[in-house]
């Protein structure tokens, strides 16, 4: 009885579309994709670092809720993660006014909810209302804030919405990328009462969450498992008209390190890894055929490790050992020094066995749009290192041990979190090759939250080995790092006004190429930003791992790529191509 | 063995219970002796660690990552005969970094009291001479390497030096704290020793590592990372303190009550004179014990700590942060000489048991 109640239940959701066409609504304007077309059936277990901390799109932050809430949301435009291109998602298309101020939207006519509500141009106008809105305080807002002042949105029919930006905008549409578009027949009472920033925790039912994802919230175990379900109302459909995803369930296992997370890969109770090491790849390359698994190096991400001195200026009387040191860290030959000192070969070598890629910016030089090919390749000379301090005003004792020129030994903690090995190993290494220059380094490891709240709130350290994943391929997203004001400026948090010339003229470039809608022409502003960084070294730029995945060699339309989340940014078209009882 | 046979007072000529108690290990065979002189080997040798150790313990030779431990053989590739042991020199067969090759026709001959890196022995004598090696460009590396290409015995040797003096501090700390409070409590009884005992007791119950957590935290990131270390054992000696002083003030609190403790009250010694001269040498024997129990417990207090990350900092090794890499994934599945120094400790635990052991059959004997 209970398989034939069962049997039915499943009978009348995929019969619900037709039901709505047959009572007049829009026909469904379905996105046909050009992937391979898969079986139906099975799941796909996901190892992630820790469970997602919330449902909600507008608030979550961390990658593991962000990968999770993906699956379950859709935005108005994509960037294929594979082409680093944008397609269309929720709108059929979009065109763009001349002077690059204007977007105007065609939304896709006759799609629905997870939960079977209809969407149209409120559900974005109520979006792009509560992502902007201050009081919300969504990380999103900053993305779609130009030039300090919020786009427009404007709705011109039940399908069509313009935004109007306050100057021309060079991104235009990758802005939408990951802006979720929420239900607003679920949030709006929520936003009216100010408690959409608590909506959507980890204790809500799964039927009071829905989206226009691929998958929908299941079952929630706390601490365990997160498992989503396919929607049977999602939009894209394959070459032979068979509607997505393939997959009946995703489930996502917490598995705090990456050494459980390699064990459980290989032992076949995931099914995908990513941010694999290089030494755990090595480790598992043998086991391949064995295991039925497949890895794959597919090259340089948009990862870059960096070393980088405390050069904020509100360490002044709160921390008399660091503002004494700042006095070295400030002078840009020091800075240079040290540069030239490590021995980015040998991170690469040890540390990423080949693979990664040294760096002189945060550029790397696989992203041949964007990289400024004419910076040349880091130096590594111990002899230049000392030539720069010298001139610096530093000289040696007897000893060998470096000294500034009040007499006082050159000496500073580098601080690493303990939860990555890579950059533990990255920061003892660079301690041994600041050693032959004299200068005595410590490394000090400490837990995650402890490094980040030193250099983000209390900015007491000295140096830091850290590492940033750039969001998107294109040179905006990188205005909160490297703008004076940005949120993320890390080497100097909260400056009010530039700290100093060079970093006034980034904020100058910055601006302009964010404006700026000839790509030769953006592309040559921000080749002078990158030289800029590479002379002035405000972070000692290290390496840029390659991204290192593996997956079960049966599953279909795998497609690995350098933006997160690597392994799992197109689950929708993921399939078993064993049969689904199997998974 | 002076320690174990102390010299009665010459001042006395009836000497007091508590100095027979001192004397309860004469004219017995020592049947300790190999627990005892392991550890007085074991100590040597790790304080000979510069001496010893063919490499210092930070030296990188970032050629050979994760090495594999080095041959010595002595009949070479021909099949040839050598009285003195040869190494092969050996290169990174790819770029994987897992498989060395040897070269049969570039050997290099162990050498005995060869000039190497420079070290500090005892923290007093500067010297470079080693007592064995090879001559570079060869290398011998005989537990292998970690993945900087740092030697492993040479880190095992300076490691233990980390690893068995920060467990002696902290149990000295802990036995001398317990000594004082519990003498105390046990002599003056009434309200002091009920605030001595609650706190003692507050103190067992701490639990001792997220304090050192905290500490570790706290602590401002100029500081070196000995001075660091140093810090965070005296915290773990420091909070050990409980045990041994509810123990001492078991052995005061029924010995202030027998006959040579009144008599001597009797003629007008005081309270502090009694503890010194008559009752705290009735402690000797618990005390001694008690170390014993507590130096090996405190040396895995150093290895869990340093293991997990918030012990003595890198470069400088102990025994903890060298498992420490056994973490990863890849080292237990391809490095097994990695996880040697997990089985450092073991001898020495267990040569610290037995002598506990058979210090506490003694006491026992003598009650």
């Amino acid at each position: 009885m209970v398989c034939m109640a069962r049997s039915a239940l499943f009978c009348l959701l995929a019969l619900l579309p037709s039901i709505a066409l047959a009572q007049g609504a829009a026909p469904e304007e379905l996105l046909r994709t050009t992937c391979e077309p898969g079986n139906r059936g099975g799941t796909l277990v996901i190892a992630q670092r820790s469970e997602p901390r919330t449902f909600n799109p507008i608030m979550a932050i961390d990658q593991n809720s962000q990968g999770v809430n993906a699956r379950m949301m859709a935005d108005l435009v994509h960037i294929n993660r594979a082409t680093q291109k944008t397609e269309p998602a929720l709108a059929k298309s979009w065109t763009i006014s001349k002077d690059g101020t204007q977007i105007t939207v065609k939304l896709r006519r006759g799609l629905r909810f997870s939960d079977g509500a209809p969407f149209d141009a409120d559900d974005v106008l109520f979006s792009f209302k509560v992502y902007l809105d201050e009081k919300v305080r969504s990380p999103q807002r900053d993305l779609l804030i130009i030039g300090g002042k919020p786009m427009a949105v404007q709705k011109l029919d039940a399908y069509t919405v313009r935004f109007t930006f306050p100057a021309p905008y060079a991104p235009a549409e990758r802005v939408f990328d990951s802006v979720a578009i929420l239900p607003r027949h679920l949030l709006k009472k929520d936003y009216e009462e100010g408690k959409i920033s608590q909506s959507w925790g980890l204790n809500t039912p799964p039927e009071k969450i829905a989206g226009l994802g691929a998958f929908r919230l299941k079952q929630v175990v706390p601490g365990e498992r997160i498992v989503l379900e396919r929607n049977p109302y999602y939009w894209k459909i394959d070459s032979k008209g068979q509607r997505l995803p393939y997959l009946d369930d995703l489930a996502f296992v917490a598995v705090p390190s990456q050494d459980g997370q390699v064990m459980r890969f290989e032992a076949g109770e995931s099914q995908i890894i990513s941010s694999l090491s290089a030494d755990n790849f090595t480790a598992l390359e043998s086991e391949q055929k064995k295991r039925h698994f497949q890895l794959y190096d597919i090259g340089p991400g948009l990862e870059y490790n960096f070393l980088m001195f405390n050069l904020n200026d509100d360490t002044k009387g709160r921390y008399p050992e660091i503002e004494r040191k700042q006095k070295w860290f400030r002078d840009v030959r020091f800075r240079q020094a040290i540069s030239t000192a490590i021995d980015r070969q040998g991170i690469v070598r040890l540390i990423y066995h080949n693979r990664a890629t040294a760096l002189a910016t945060h550029e790397n030089p696989g992203d041949k749009q964007w990289v400024n090919a004419a910076i040349p390749a880091p130096m590594h000379s111990l002899s230049k290192a000392r030539e720069l301090l010298k001139t610096a005003g530093f000289s040696w004792k007897s000893d060998g041990t470096l000294v500034d020129s009040t007499g006082q030994p050159v000496e500073f903690s580098i601080l690493v979190s303990s939860s990555n090995s890579q950059r533990t190993q990255i920061a003892t290494l660079v301690q041994d090759d600041l050693k032959q220059i004299g200068i005595a380094a410590h490394v000090v490891t400490m837990e995650a939250r402890s490094v980040n709240d030193r250099v983000l709130n209390s900015h007491d350290y000295e140096a830091i080995v850290m590492g940033m994943v750039k969001g998107d391929a294109d040179p905006t997203p990188d205005n909160n790092l490297l703008m004076s004001n940005g949120a993320t400026h890390l080497w100097n948090m909260g400056e009010k006004t530039p700290a100093t010339p060079w970093e006034a003229e980034i904020d100058r470039l910055m601006q302009k190429q964010m404006v700026t809608l000839n790509y030769p022409q953006r592309k040559k502003i921000y080749d002078q930003v990158q030289e800029i960084l590479a002379q002035q070294l405000p972070m000692v730029y290290l390496v840029s791992p390659n991204i290192l995945v593996g997956a079960q060699q049966d599953l279909g339309n795998f497609r690995p790529a350098i933006i997160e989340q690597y392994t799992f940014w197109n689950a929708e078209e993921l399939f078993w191509h064993t049969p689904a009882g199997k998974h | 063995m002076n320690f174990l046979k102390p010299r009665a007072e010459s001042r006395h000529s009836d000497p007091s219970p508590a100095k027979k108690a001192g004397s309860g290990f004469q004219g017995k065979p020592f049947r300790l002796a190999w627990a005892l002189w392991f550890l007085v080997a074991i100590h040597v040798v790790v304080l000979l660690a510069g001496f010893i150790a063919p490499y210092s313990f930070d030296t990188q030779d970032r050629l050979y990552p994760y090495a594999p431990p080095t041959h010595l053989h002595f009949v070479d590739c021909q099949g040839k005969f050598h009285l003195r042991p040869f190494v092969y020199v050996t290169k990174l067969a790819g770029d994987n970094l897992t498989e060395y090759t040897q070269d049969c026709s570039q050997t290099a001959r162990m050498e005995f009291f060869l000039r190497g890196d420079g070290y500090t022995l005892l923290g007093a004598f500067h010297s470079n001479l080693h007592l064995f090696g090879v001559e570079a460009p060869a290398s011998m590396f005989l537990l292998g390497t970690d993945g900087f290409g740092r030697d492993q015995l040479s880190r095992l040797l300076y490691g233990g030096q980390v690893s068995l003096f920060a467990g002696f501090i902290a149990a000295a700390l802990s036995v001398l704290a317990g000594l004082l409070l519990g003498a105390i409590a046990g002599m003056y009884g009434g309200r002091v020793d009920d605030v001595a005992m609650r706190f003692a007791e507050i103190f067992i119950t701490v639990p001792w590592f997220y304090l050192l957590i905290a500490v570790r935290a706290f602590l401002p990131l100029q500081i070196s990372p000995i001075t660091a270390f140093l810090l965070v054992i005296s915290v773990i000696g420091i909070v050990g303190w409980g045990r041994p002083a509810r123990l001492v003030r078991g052995v005061i609190l029924s010995a202030r009550e027998r006959n040579f403790v009144l008599a001597a009250r009797g003629f007008g010694a005081s309270n502090a004179y009694l503890l010194r001269r008559h009752l705290m040498p009735l402690t000797f024997r618990v005390l001694l014990t008690q170390m014993t129990v507590l130096i090996p417990q405190f040396i895995l207090a150093e290895v869990i700590v340093s293991f997990l990350g918030l012990g003595i900092g890198e470069p400088f090794p102990s025994w903890g942060n060298m498992l420490a890499s056994a973490q990863q994934y890849h080292v237990l599945v391809s490095y097994w000489w990695m996880l040697l120094p997990g089985l450092a400790p073991v001898p020495v635990f267990l040569a610290y048991h037995s002598l506990a052991e058979k210090l506490q059959e003694r006491i026992k004997s003598h009650i």
